[in-house]
């Protein structure tokens, strides 16, 4: 996985959080302030002009520029979180020109540390993490045990969804959403929802690649 | 949704030129989207920089001016503004004895002004934040994201931004900063929703009898719906759950704020049924503010923020202000 590719990855979630912004909004209207799927397609259309003008060579750049232009775009709750995530993905990758799986891997963990950090958030506190969380777990599991690639990521974006719908059922317990307490129960959390979407984004893209 | 709108893409920065056109006193990068006093930043003053969501107003940038504030960032309507922004207006403002970030308790604004901080800092620039967290509709609990910010904000800014001016230290300012949130407590009810512009429809869904309490300032939903009451019921609510929280004796600074579509006629009432409430208990409403001064867009609803003042306070309050928002005694 090269620059381009990750540069693909970055255009595909720019896709899907446009084409799922009002279903975003949907998810934050009921336990948030209704703008998550606003706030997240304003940022990736300014990431996707900030990548059109930039040298990005590297995987590492390319991840670089998309959290830096997040955390300067977005505001909120989701700019400071998704920025950092990117950010810390970039950093973890160094100046190689290629990416694999167990690096990639590594990225994602990084990715959600970074999150965790700044969040000061657990699992089962109906975030982001929620969805992140499992999987990469499910990921890194996969890529030590040798899968191939499709399905590694398969692996990934099934947890992932597990983790989305399992916020369901919870209270949240960070974030706007828990000034609702028990009426945050029986909502799916935008931000795992929006994850989720991330992550689908990078599989479907390998899947065209490969196919 | 019917809104004096071009675009909901336009409004924040259309307003910001609204504001610099009507306010000659303020300067405004509409690029940016930071409001600061014409003239500049003063030698030897704290700089006092706050900042949030568009949809408040006159919160943040109506109360930029002498004796307030130094400067206010505008993020998108409901959204925290970017990191980018506060080092800007930090930057701005810096009169060379460091900068009081102001800052509600609501996760976006909390995250972006520790990063904006943090970028301060590296250029030399000494910050001190204050977090306001009032809202007694909000458990501060490891079950919650703590309790928000909202009516504290105006009288925070205010005490503070008049100590800032008689030209005490960064750490004397950001301590009658955090006393005056310590004093104050806040409770919100809305009767209606209210739409963000470029969500296109309200919020959250009222009936027709229905009201939301414990409200926000963000058209989050609060923690109970109940039905529609009497003035006298409905402010008995909220007082109660302040009283509740912090025994009522003393003189207080007593604000009852419209969120941004309740006729002043309302808040009057709201206001007679607070002050009777307050007397009830034996105390004393020394200072009071009744309007439109923390909003949420259009929404029908008021909140009450009291504040136990001491005479410091009320000195600071009684303080010289000359601001869009609020103006006496200059």
């Amino acid at each position: 996985m090269d620059a381009e590719f990750f540069r693909a990855w970055i255009a595909e979630i720019a896709a899907v959080v446009e084409a799922q912004r009002d279903h975003l909004t949907q998810l934050d209207s009921a336990i948030g302030d209704a703008d998550h799927g606003i706030n997240l397609s304003r940022g990736f259309t300014a990431v996707q002009a900030a990548l059109a003008q930039a040298d990005t060579p590297t995987p590492a750049a390319v991840l670089l520029l998309t959290g830096s232009t997040l955390i300067s775009k977005v505001g909120g709750a989701s700019g400071p979180l998704y920025g950092t995530a990117f950010r810390r993905a970039s950093k973890s990758l160094g100046d190689e020109p290629e990416v694999d799986l167990p690096a990639l891997a590594g990225a994602l963990d990084a990715a959600l540390a970074g999150v965790q950090k700044l969040g000061a958030a657990r699992e089962g506190e109906k975030t982001m993490v929620d969805a992140l969380a499992p999987a990469v777990t499910a990921f890194s599991k996969a890529v030590a045990e040798g899968a191939r690639p499709g399905d590694a990521l398969s692996a990934l974006t099934d947890a992932a969804d597990a983790g989305a719908q399992a916020t369901i059922s919870m209270q949240a317990l960070k974030g706007r959403a828990s000034y609702l307490g028990p009426r945050s129960v029986g909502h799916e959390d935008p931000g795992a929802a929006s994850t989720a979407l991330i992550l689908h984004a990078l599989r479907d893209v390998a899947a065209r690649q490969a196919g | 949704m019917k809104k004096l709108i071009n675009s909901p893409d336009t409004v924040v920065t259309d307003a910001l030129a609204g504001m610099a056109a009507a306010h000659p006193s303020l300067a405004v990068d509409i690029e940016n989207k930071v409001i600061t006093r014409a003239a500049g930043p003063t030698e030897g003053k704290v700089g006092l920089v706050s900042g949030g969501g568009s949809g408040h107003e006159p919160l943040h940038g109506g109360f930029v001016g002498y004796g307030m504030l130094d400067a206010a960032c505008a993020g998108e309507v409901f959204t925290s503004p970017v990191p980018d922004q506060m080092l800007v207006a930090t930057k701005a403002v810096n009169g060379g004895v460091g900068v009081l970030h102001i800052v509600k308790n609501y996760t976006g604004d909390i995250l972006n002004f520790q990063m904006a901080a943090e970028l301060a800092e590296d250029e030399g620039i000494e910050v001190i934040p204050v977090v306001v967290n009032d809202d007694v509709a909000v458990q501060d609990s490891l079950y919650t994201a703590g309790r928000r910010g909202v009516g504290a904000t105006v009288f925070v800014e205010k005490i503070a931004g008049a100590l800032a001016e008689r030209g005490a230290p960064l750490t004397e300012v950001a301590a009658v900063a955090a006393e005056v949130n310590e004093r104050s407590r806040s409770f919100g009810v809305a009767l209606t929703s209210c739409t963000v512009p470029a969500a296109g429809k309200p919020t959250f869904e009222l009936a027709e009898q229905e009201i939301e309490l414990g409200i926000g300032i963000h058209g989050e939903p609060g923690r109970t719906r109940a039905p529609l009451a009497s003035a006298h019921d409905i402010a008995t609510i909220a007082m109660d759950a302040i009283a509740a929280d912090m025994p009522l004796t003393g003189e207080f600074l007593v604000m009852v704020n419209g969120m941004g579509g309740t006729p002043l006629i309302e808040l009057y009432g709201i206001y007679n049924e607070v002050s009777q409430y307050v007397a009830g208990h034996g105390a004393r409403i020394a200072r009071n503010l009744v309007g439109n001064y923390i909003t949420s867009l259009e929404m029908q609803g008021f909140s009450v923020t009291v504040c136990r003042l001491t005479d410091t306070l009320t000195d600071l309050w009684d303080a010289p202000v000359d601001t869009p928002g609020l103006r006496w005694g200059r």
